[in-house]
């Protein structure tokens, strides 16, 4: 089968401190992973490698057969990478329709257009209205961010990388912070992702994370220690010790 | 409020009917450093990107326009397209440099690009005139108007300075000025949904130096002259100023800014001979009493008010 995501011996260090320590990996076209680790585990580091965010010291990186070990974020997002923050990274005094227009435009060749008023574009409206009806935002469209509750600036995340129609989406911990009525709308918003669309997600909440992922790849100080089912995972000893703390 | 704008435009129009020609000139500065604001307010304020070598853009338009047209023997309109598209690639090269950095460094890269600028002009006496810059400018006619008179060349002046103000403001509301905006709050964001975040700088660097270039071509034809001191950093400073002080990021800001300055600069200094100490009391004032600048600061005071009336 086709790899969405094949990560090869790749390493970065910070300082002469390794984050990602010979980390290979490989995620099939339409696969849910879950990337498991405690903190420090080097999850968060592994995104921004794969987005361009930072440069790897050394190995390969490949995005649907393409290599993006040198690339840069704004190439990969055009390659069909979405990703969401851990840390909620919107456009605080925009409104929730404004941050998706943004997303919009950016895998769009309009984003050069400096002729046009944005605001003469109903389309692009139209479609970041659209989304946000995905997540269950419609009706806060015209709010700025900074007026919203935390669990709906958590679904505008997921809106703004599901607005570019990615293949392959990085979601970074999307449940951190919610309560528990928020987390099952999340899941919702998850669970309507459509499946030919890959996704690797950071998450410590197992209950949904479980539930939501086929495979699990495990990282631990910068490097896979086990990938496996839900149920291998779960029964690995090793595991348990550095993850589940028994 | 929807009066707000054909009333401006109508008195705009009826400025040259001021008796006083002193004063029709005074507009006439306020319109040219009113562009020039409006160009630096493209990266102060919509880039995030503080400049302090501005002077240079405005300062070569007016160089090249008064070099070719007196020296060079070119007509006035190629002259003036010339010394744009002079002014346009030392922008674009400048970019280059000066987007190296952001915050500090792109401040202090700017700052030492205008220097350098400042330095040619001053020494290389056999192209630049050195300490006695160029003279011997005259006004061109288009259509065969004579600008020798305040008045016309307020409408001159007028009819240029508009559009570039018009241009300025459509870009800013574009798609590519909504890009802008994003990567000045949120570069990291910006960059992983796609958007080139140095070009995107770039050609808003490229785009604030043509601005200033306009208002450079205005700025020698309204002197007829052009020396050293016009790119000097007080001049970087002071635009900058301007936008700050009018609202940095507002459309209106720095054209408020202009006005501002270029009053207290003409007419207060008419009045009172320590009309500097004047000028930092006010932006001290501006400063501590509306520091998002006065064309926002006058709109939250105007709308409190109108709150407590009603």
């Amino acid at each position: 089968m086709a790899h969405a995501l094949e990560i090869n011996e790749l390493r970065k260090s910070f300082g002469g401190l390794p984050a990602i320590n010979g980390v290979s990996l490989a995620v099939a076209e339409g696969e849910r992973r879950l990337l498991l680790g405690p903190n420090g585990a080097g999850k968060t580091t592994l995104f921004n490698l794969i987005t361009g965010e930072l440069r790897p010291d050394g190995g390969a990186i490949r995005v649907f057969g393409r290599d993006v070990a040198r690339g840069r974020p704004d190439r990969c997002a055009h390659l069909g990478v979405g990703r969401t923050y851990q840390i909620i990274t919107l456009f605080p005094r925009s409104t929730l329709a404004q941050n998706v227009v943004l997303a919009l435009l950016g895998v769009s060749p309009r984003r050069w257009d400096p002729l046009t008023a944005l605001s003469a574009h109903p389309s692009l409206w139209k479609r970041a209205r659209a989304v946000l009806g995905r997540v269950g935002l419609a009706a806060s469209a015209g709010k700025p961010v900074m007026e919203t509750a935390y669990g709906e600036q958590r679904r505008l995340e997921i809106a703004m990388a599901l607005a570019q129609a990615p293949r392959l989406l990085l979601l970074d911990e999307p449940f951190a912070g919610l309560s528990r009525e928020e987390r099952r709308d999340m899941q919702a918003v998850l669970g309507a992702i459509p499946r030919e669309v890959t996704v690797l997600m950071i998450e410590h909440d197992m209950d949904v994370a479980l539930s939501f992922a086929e495979r699990i790849t495990v990282l631990h100080y910068g490097q896979v220690i086990m990938e496996g089912t839900r149920g291998e995972i779960v029964a690995n000893p090793r595991v348990r010790e550095i993850y589940l703390g028994e | 409020m929807k009066l707000g704008a054909p009333v401006f435009a109508v008195a705009l129009l009826l400025v040259p009917l001021i008796p006083s020609p002193y004063y029709v000139n005074v507009a006439s500065q306020i319109l040219i450093a009113a562009v020039f604001a409006s160009s630096l307010n493209l990266l102060v304020g919509y880039a995030g990107l503080t400049s302090l070598g501005h002077a240079a853009y405005l300062g070569v338009a007016a160089y090249a326009v008064a070099w070719l047209t007196t020296l060079g023997g070119l007509g006035h309109l190629a002259a003036a397209l010339v010394a744009l598209a002079v002014t346009t690639a030392t922008a674009a090269c400048f970019g280059v440099l000066a987007l190296r950095g952001t915050g500090l460094a792109f401040l202090m890269i700017t700052l030492a690009l205008g220097q350098i600028l400042w330095g040619i002009a001053y020494r290389w006496v056999s192209l630049t005139g050195g300490d006695n810059g160029i003279t011997g400018l005259t006004r061109p006619q288009p259509f065969g108007f004579d600008l020798t008179s305040p008045g016309a060349f307020y409408y001159f002046t007028l009819a240029i300075a508009a559009p570039t103000a018009a241009a300025i403001a459509l870009y800013v509301r574009s798609p590519l000025g909504a890009a802008v905006q994003g990567t000045r709050d949120q570069p990291r964001r910006m960059s992983a949904l796609g958007h080139n975040v140095w070009m995107v700088n770039w050609i808003t660097f490229v785009f604030a130096g043509t601005g200033a270039g306009v208002a450079g071509i205005l700025f020698v034809y309204y002197n007829q002259f052009i020396g050293p001191q016009t790119l000097n950093l007080t001049n970087s400073a002071e635009v900058l100023l301007m936008v700050i002080s009018g609202g940095a990021g507002t459309l209106l800001g720095p054209i408020i800014g202009a006005a501002t300055v270029v009053i207290l600069k003409n007419v207060v200094s008419a009045y009172i001979t320590r009309w500097v100490m004047l000028l930092g009391a006010v932006f001290v004032l501006i400063v501590v009493f509306m520091p998002e600048g006065l064309g926002p600061g006058l709109h939250r005071l105007w709308h409190t008010r109108s709150k407590s009336t009603s």
